[in-house]
């Protein structure tokens, strides 16, 4: 029997995470007016989303609903997405508490803001409706711009912040337009009616493809993939440190939900054993995997030029890691999607990390250079340095570190699906990766300091979230089986 | 102790390198001593081994078996057998060796021995892994101890050797990363069990087979460095300390001709066959050749030594392809006689390099009047690389090349000429460094000291007694490689003599 949609009021019960998010939102604006110590509003945001991540586990042990009249839905793997957004969150929260740029720019709207975007995310990865999903990324988008040009009275940062509008605003241009396509040739919003309609030979198979390809530059520009990526490697650089982190980790996470749940649901068919089949004669398999392909080894390559800004080479690696992930995607099977739920919350814990480094040492030094790295381990820095060099080659995929499960399982799920191209090129791209990674540790480990580097300390707030990070991508490497099974249970869709 | 004593002798070493790290950074000695000390029981439970060991079975020993990740047939499976224990023997000594060779290092000391401690585990578990993924794991964690030991503590140009080092072996690691991914999912059920992939080899079809055999043998062949993947190696062996080229020469380039002994040979015969009578045999050849004309044009006293394990580690590979009793007998041990041989020069090379700072060949001379025990020594190892006879290498060359002659009369000849070119460099070197006119500003340099001759003595003793009597070895040994002679053989259909051994 299939369940229908719940009502507005009977929704309410299921929606209690971004009922407390919207009402901390609101909360902080006003408090902002009354609290002169702007860290307490860090403070009050910080349990806010601690709140949010129980009361997110907490419907782990429910059942699967539809809200809304099928506006978006509660299910598995709607809720694996909250619980990471909501720990990215959280890990952002923290990484401003003791990040020196967001103090002194020290205004207590960012922290509103921060959470006003998390409640976006949690939308984006629940949304069952293409303009729900619309709302909810023009709402993460709309709150990224003011987060990266936080910092009013730098220029760069005012810079990333145009930058990413105006990319923005042709990416969501883009999308809306081609939605109105699919809307056109499916007479509906609803990704369960697109799919019936698509199911029951309705639309051709070349405006199909139009619209897809049209949708997807909405999709590709949140997840930084590829020809969408151009806006990453300037705001990344431009954008503070805690919020950089933020969207590297959180909109790319929740940029992949809504791409993951719209094609698989509505594009696709689960014809049982978890393997997913095309429907409406558009193999957008073959796009994706060629996407992947493009993605990686543009972003790798790029990365690679990168001799300068160290932030600014993550955000090529991250692009890069896009492409990786995408291969989970392609191949159109449970174990792919379980790979690439598995990788991203790897990814958090290994991309956050790295960023974590970056902010001790511009916190120190006011530096993101990578000739601000000379010698970090040898005048003081020598925890930041080897936790750096963890994330980097967990990064780069060594084992026996986290990253190198999360590649494991999106090369298996690639060989099983018999890709071999796909999964040669990705792992010749992990060489690739290798050597730029591997000159941030060079820089750090093989090379001395020449003086005026200044020291870099660890304090105990920073320093808590640095460990464990670091134990986190650590134990991964070794112990991952209850997460991968986790993952693995939350690649099903609530089919209502 | 029985059971777990393989589980122990990986993960002690591991222990020691936590505990180095723990130790305050002052306590030089302290630190040294705990590094030596958790080397000291793996030796000990390798004599153990060397004991108990069956040596009537093919069949793996000391099995340890535990799932790991149930939900993708991952298991922690460790054993050894014939081929493995030589390794895994050879990896002890030389671990617990470098070890002491390495009290001279100052730099950052404790970062030192615990990531020697860690290299020295990766090492152990390599030898001992049974599980694909396992294998690949321990391959893997290798390469991050040495990049920094080569990167940190190496010389001038070390930052170059250390990343070209990696960038090679991890070009290798992936390729062979996709090929066991293949054989997981072609093998049903699927397993990652090496074991178990090899009692299924009948069913692979000869065109993955071949794929498949290819993507690992690129893997191996920058390991051991086959010809022409082998440029990282005159890098890294001359940028490493004295200890770490040790270590390199004498395990890790091991490493890929056991890997192809454990991993192509039982899983991909067929293509083992196919491969092996040009392509194996081939390169097996080309190395010897080559690596021998370059060691004689080198001037770089390190880089000759590291030319000339090329040339060593093509017998092995020649050997291994004649795909006979007498040659594949001849390689594993050419492989341990190369590993103690080979450590022994780098670790003479060492001494000179402590002494005078520089390696250049020509820089010397006259060095036999001023160190005579130490040129002594070096007499021993030169002989002992030129393969003369009563010295172990000789032993293992002569098998190698008895085994190919049958089979390929033409390339056995030749790789028998080069031990004329190994004998030119070798005794060239000799000439130039020790004999003549002694250097005036090397006059008053001291001799070999206790430390470096407690570190050569053991190889020594095992060179000479293995040159006149190699039964300890070959009888390790034998057992396994009939066996798995016969499964190559047999599986492919291809009737090859597997008469009894040559033991002489």
């Amino acid at each position: 029997m299939e369940p229908s949609a719940l009502g507005n009021v009977a929704s309410l019960a299921y929606s209690l995470p971004e009922i407390v998010l919207g009402a901390a939102v609101v909360l902080l604006f006003l408090l902002d007016l009354v609290v002169t110590r702007k860290e307490t509003l860090g403070d009050v945001a910080l349990v806010t989303l601690a709140l949010v991540v129980v009361l997110s586990a907490r419907l782990l042990w429910g059942d699967s609903a539809a809200l809304y009249n099928g506006a978006v839905v509660v299910d598995g793997f709607a809720l694996f997405f909250k619980l990471l957004l909501a720990l990215a969150a959280f890990a952002t929260v923290w990484m401003s508490l003791g990040s020196r740029e967001i103090q002194k720019n020290g205004t207590g709207e960012y922290w509103a803001v921060l959470l006003a975007s998390t409640l976006g995310l949690l939308f984006m990865a629940s949304s069952t409706n293409l303009l729900m999903a619309y709302l909810a990324l023009e709402f993460v988008s709309l709150t990224s711009y003011v987060l990266s040009g936080f910092m009013r009275h730098s220029r760069r940062a005012s810079e990333a912040s145009l930058k990413y509008l105006i990319y923005g605003g042709v990416a969501s241009g883009t999308m809306i337009y081609g939605m109105s396509w699919v809307y056109g040739l499916a007479g509906s919003l609803d990704f369960r009616a697109i799919h019936t309609a698509l199911m029951s030979g309705q639309g051709a198979a070349l405006p199909l493809y139009v619209a897809l390809l049209l949708t997807l530059a909405g999709l590709g520009y949140k997840v930084a993939a590829f020809p969408f990526h151009m806006w990453a490697p300037d705001v990344y650089q431009g954008a503070p440190i805690p919020v950089t982190a933020f969207l590297a980790v959180g909109s790319k996470a929740a940029g992949f939900a809504l791409m993951i749940r719209f094609f698989f649901t509505a594009m696709a068919q689960s014809v049982g054993a978890g393997v997913y089949q095309l429907v409406g004669g558009v193999d957008w398999s073959q796009l994706i995997l060629v996407l992947s392909m493009v993605t990686m080894t543009f972003g790798n390559l790029a990365a690679v030029a990168q001799q300068g800004n160290v932030k600014r080479l993550l955000a090529y690696s991250s692009i890069a890691h896009a492409g990786y992930m995408l291969m989970g995607f392609a191949v159109l099977n449970d174990d792919g999607l379980r790979a690439m739920l598995f990788y991203l919350t790897v990814y958090y814990l290994m991309n956050l990390g790295a960023f974590v480094v970056v902010m001790l040492v511009a916190n120190s030094t006011g530096r993101e250079d990578l000739a601000g790295y000379r010698g970090l381990a040898w005048r003081g820095g020598a925890l930041p340095a080897v936790a750096m060099a963890i994330f980097l080659f967990s990064l780069t995929g060594l084992p026996p570190l986290a990253g190198f499960v999360g590649k494991f399982y999106l090369f298996a799920a690639v060989v099983e699906k018999q890709l071999y191209l796909l999964a040669v090129v990705g792992v010749l791209n992990s060489v690739v990766s290798l050597v730029y990674y591997a000159r941030i540790v060079r820089t750090m480990f093989l090379e001395q300091p020449t003086g005026g580097e200044g020291v870099v300390a660890v304090d105990w707030h920073n320093g808590l979230l640095l460990g464990l990070l670091t134990i986190g991508t650590l134990v991964l490497g070794v112990a991952w089986g209850p997460l991968i099974d986790f993952a693995g249970r939350s690649t099903h869709f609530l089919a209502y | 102790m029985p059971t777990n004593v393989l589980t122990w002798m990986i993960f002690l070493p591991l222990v020691g390198a936590i505990v180095v790290l723990c130790l305050p950074r002052n306590a030089a000695n302290l630190i040294r001593g705990t590094a030596t000390f958790f080397t000291i029981p793996p030796l000990i439970m390798a004599v153990w081994l060397y004991q108990h060991f069956d040596r009537a079975t093919s069949d793996m020993q000391f099995v340890t078996k535990i799932p790991w990740i149930p939900s993708f047939n991952i298991q922690y499976f460790i054993g050894v057998d014939g081929i493995s224990i030589t390794m895994v023997l050879l990896t002890a000594l030389l671990s617990f060796i470098c070890i002491i060779a390495s009290f001279g290092i100052e730099k950052a000391m404790k970062a030192y021995f615990a990531l020697f401690l860690l290299l020295d585990a990766a090492m152990m578990g390599v030898f001992c892994a049974l599980d694909f993924f396992l294998f690949f794991v321990f391959w893997e964690v290798m390469l991050l101890p040495m990049y920094f030991l080569i990167g940190i503590w190496g010389g001038p140009r070390r930052e170059y050797a250390a990343i070209k080092f990696f960038l090679y072996t991890m070009v290798g690691s992936v390729l062979m990363l996709v090929a066991m991914l293949a054989l997981y999912f072609y093998a049903e059920p699927h397993t990652f069990d090496l074991l178990e992939l090899a009692s299924r080899s009948g069913s692979y079809s000869t065109g993955f087979q071949r794929i498949a055999w290819i993507g690992l043998f690129i893997g191996f062949a920058i390991k051991i460095p086959a010809f022409p993947f082998h440029t990282w190696l005159p890098d890294a062996h001359v940028e490493a300390p004295t200890a770490i080229s040790v270590i390199l020469a004498g395990v890790l380039l091991k490493m890929g001709t056991y890997g192809i002994l454990r991993i192509n040979y039982p899983i991909l015969p067929a293509a083992t066959l196919d491969f092996a009578f040009y392509l194996l045999i081939a390169l097996g050849t080309w190395n010897i050749v080559y690596g021998a004309l370059c060691a004689m044009a080198q001037t770089d006293f390190k880089k000759l030594i590291a030319y000339s394990s090329i040339s060593h580690m093509g017998y092995v590979m020649f050997g291994m392809a004649t795909m006979t009793s007498e040659g594949i007998n001849g390689a594993v041990l050419q492989m341990f006689n190369h590993g103690t041989v080979t450590a022994m020069l780098f670790l003479l090379v060492g001494v000179i390099y402590d002494r005078a700072h520089h390696r250049e060949i020509n820089g010397f001379g006259g060095l036999a009047g001023i160190m005579p025990f130490y040129t002594g020594w070096t007499a021993l190892a030169f002989f002992a690389a030129m393969g003369l006879p009563g010295l172990s290498a000789f032993i293992s060359e002569v098998l190698v090349l008895l085994g190919g002659w049958r089979s390929y009369p033409a390339l056995t000849i030749v790789s028998a000429s080069a031990v004329v070119l190994t004998a030119g460099y070798m005794l060239w070197t000799m000439q130039r460094i020790y004999l003549g006119k002694a250097n005036e500003k090397y006059v008053g340099l001291p001799d070999i000291n206790g430390r470096e001759i407690f570190t050569l003595v053991p190889l020594g003793i095992i060179v000479v007694v293995l040159g006149v009597y190699p039964r300890p070895v070959l009888d390790l040994i034998n057992a396994s490689l009939v066996h798995l002679n016969q499964v190559v053989a047999g599986k492919a259909q291809v009737a090859l003599a597997t008469a009894g051994n040559m033991v002489p």
